[in-house]
């Protein structure tokens, strides 16, 4: 369907009008997104006998809250909760504070070797450091950590791409002029920090505390490594959940439903600025 | 000299120490605090990754290096055998193959599609967040649940995809036994859960691609497919290929999807024939069930060097692309 007025406009591919099929097709995108939760919920409503079904219903069915009771009974998931609350909590907390520090130094302040450590930083985001986790589980044990809590919170303290981040939004946010009225009123480093930066680089820490609580919530070779049956954080206890000679979905799929919930709930409140600082960051990086 | 950084005028903190001719304890602290402060501030990065980082990936090259048993007291040195015995071990290659092929059937349909869907989402939608909202919202979901659920519905026996085939006539297709399935099924799952991000990291590129471009173009009467191809895609490069990069170094270590796709759960053979078994699992299952430490700390290195590799020749790709640019500025 193309209309002469405002032709032009039209037709260049990022600026153009949609048209009907340009819906559709996104729509069946977010319906596919959409899909893997819906059915892990519907298996989680129902029993088993559901999935011997050819054409499955649905509809969900009444026995959510019975399989997830369930769920309760098989692992000890509230201190599964609890366990991942703390560690993303404190993960986040930290890499907050500790990226926003460094990335005020680096972005704002002259020492000695600064270029150097920087480009150091940037150069170890492409270190995996998930293949050094036979010397760290090692170190572990030896420390007498493994099966705690500190084990998995200690190494995720703070990240490279959390000091990148905080760098590179730095570099612009805060006005030297400010730093400097601030000095002469004789503040202190951290005050400076504190008052001055801080404030001003509140919407990119508060994206890099979305993107690190998510990831921590969901990390999960690390804590399955160090982390033991009786101590486990939520994708842990999923994962024991799931191991057995005998899988049964409907309480399996309750633990992935309940698991999902609080993530779900920090999406859909935070979305808009996840897709803003995902695109901030793409552009900028 | 540790002052702050440049922009700042003389005059400004340094008129005070001028008018005291001797400096105050207040002063010494405030320029110790100036100097010291931030080596303090980027100390904690350092400290973690050379806990984290550094020093493992150099201890794990010294425990390679040895027959190490987890729980025995003394290893025994045994020089380069553990890399030796990788060159030699079947299954290492095999894991190296599967990581190859699942890469492969994931990076490079999601890329294309990661494309498509910004250009459908960079026309002028109604709603225009909430679709992209929409798309992202995979990447919210845990790993773990995503492979439950996924292994769930690509069961062979009673999974809905094949239920779905069944229905609409065609043969089921065993996903967890044959290899080629299997690598599919796993392909799906990483992306279903990345295609979205990528499409709005393209999508952040394509907005900050200047309009007089396209309309230029236009008027020189170029269609909607020959724009996309001369004048979308080539400045577009540079954003595609820190795509391909990532995935690229997420792609070599998958790990999460094919531990929990198996059908006999808690094992890490990725499949009863190791048919979906890939390096970071191998890895895991040497270490972790073995417990052969030594061996598997030469798995982390080879792997290592593989992606350093890999990262490297991206690298030179990216900076050759870089001098020559498709569109020039001005």
């Amino acid at each position: 369907m193309t209309t002469l007025q405002g032709g032009l406009r039209k037709s260049v591919a990022t600026l153009g009008r949609p048209r009907k099929a340009t819906y559709v097709v996104l729509a069946i995108f977010v319906l596919g997104s959409m899909f893997p939760f819906y059915w892990s919920f519907l298996v989680a409503s129902r029993d088993n006998g559901m999935l011997t079904e050819r054409i499955p219903p649905f509809v969900p069915g009444g026995n959510f809250f019975a399989n997830a009771a369930r769920v309760f009974d098989t692992v000890p998931f509230w201190k599964a909760l609890a366990n991942s609350v703390i560690v993303s909590g404190t993960v986040t907390l930290t890499t907050v504070l500790f990226s926003s520090l460094a990335g005020f130094a680096f972005a704002k302040l002259r020492f000695k070797g600064r270029n150097g450590l920087f480009v150091f930083i940037v150069v170890t985001l492409a270190v995996p450091t998930q293949l050094g986790i036979i010397p760290l589980f090692i170190a572990m044990s030896e420390l007498g950590w493994a099966g705690h809590l500190q084990a998995v919170i200690v190494p995720n303290l703070v990240t490279a791409f959390g000091v990148f981040w905080m760098r590179q939004y730095t570099v612009d946010a805060v006005p030297y002029e400010l730093i400097e009225a601030a000095r002469v009123d004789g503040c202190s480093m951290i005050r400076i920090f504190w008052n001055v930066c801080l404030p001003a680089v509140r919407p990119a820490a508060a994206i890099l505390a979305m993107f690190t609580f998510m990831m921590s919530w969901n990390d999960f070779l690390w804590p399955l490594v160090v982390l033991d049956a009786g101590n486990p954080t939520v994708q842990v206890a999923l994962e024991k959940l799931q191991s057995g000679y005998y899988v049964d979905y409907s309480l399996v799929l309750a633990g992935t439903t309940l698991a999902t919930i609080p993530i779900l709930i920090v999406f859909v409140l935070l979305g808009r600025q996840i897709v803003a600082g995902i695109m901030q960051g793409a552009v900028k990086g | 000299m540790t002052v702050i950084d440049k922009k700042i005028a003389p005059g400004g903190s340094k008129a005070g120490e001028r008018t005291s001719p001797r400096p105050t304890f207040r002063h010494k602290l405030s320029r110790w605090d100036v100097k010291v402060s931030p080596y303090l501030y980027v100390a904690p990065f350092f400290i973690v990754f050379g806990v984290v980082g550094l020093f493992p990936l150099l201890y794990t090259a010294y425990v390679s290096l040895f027959k190490w048993k987890a729980g025995s007291d003394d290893p025994d040195f045994i020089g380069f055998d553990n890399y030796k015995e990788l060159v030699g071990d079947g299954q290492f290659w095999n894991a190296l193959t599967n990581t190859v092929s699942i890469f492969l059937l994931s990076s490079v349909p999601q890329i294309i599609m990661a494309i498509m869907l910004a250009a459908l989402l960079g026309s002028r939608l109604r709603g225009a967040t909430g679709w992209r909202v929409g798309i992202l919202l995979p990447y919210a979901a845990s790993l773990v649940a995503i492979g439950i659920i996924f292994a769930n519905l690509f069961g062979p026996k009673y999974g809905l995809i094949n239920g779905v085939l069944q229905t609409i006539g065609l043969d089921p297709v065993d996903w967890q036994a044959s290899r080629f399935g299997s690598h599919v099924a796993i392909a799906i799952m990483v992306n279903w859960r990345w295609t979205g991000y990528n499409a709005l990291i393209v999508l952040a590129a394509m907005q900050a691609i200047p309009k007089e471009l396209h309309e230029a173009a236009l008027i020189d009467g170029a269609g909607t497919w020959r724009r996309f191809w001369n004048v979308t895609l080539p400045l577009l490069k540079p954003t595609l290929i820190f795509v391909i990069i990532t995935s690229t170094i997420g792609g070599l270590q998958i790990f999460t999807e094919p531990k929990l796709f198996d059908a006999l759960p808690g094992s890490n053979n990725g499949g009863s024939t190791n048919q979906f078994q890939t390096v970071t699992l191998y890895l895991y299952q040497s270490a972790f069930e073995n417990y052969n430490l030594g061996y598997a700390s030469a798995i982390a290195w080879v792997l290592f060097v593989i992606i350093v590799l890999i990262a490297l020749v991206n690298f030179f790709l990216t900076s050759r692309l870089a001098h020559t640019p498709a569109v020039k500025k001005k």
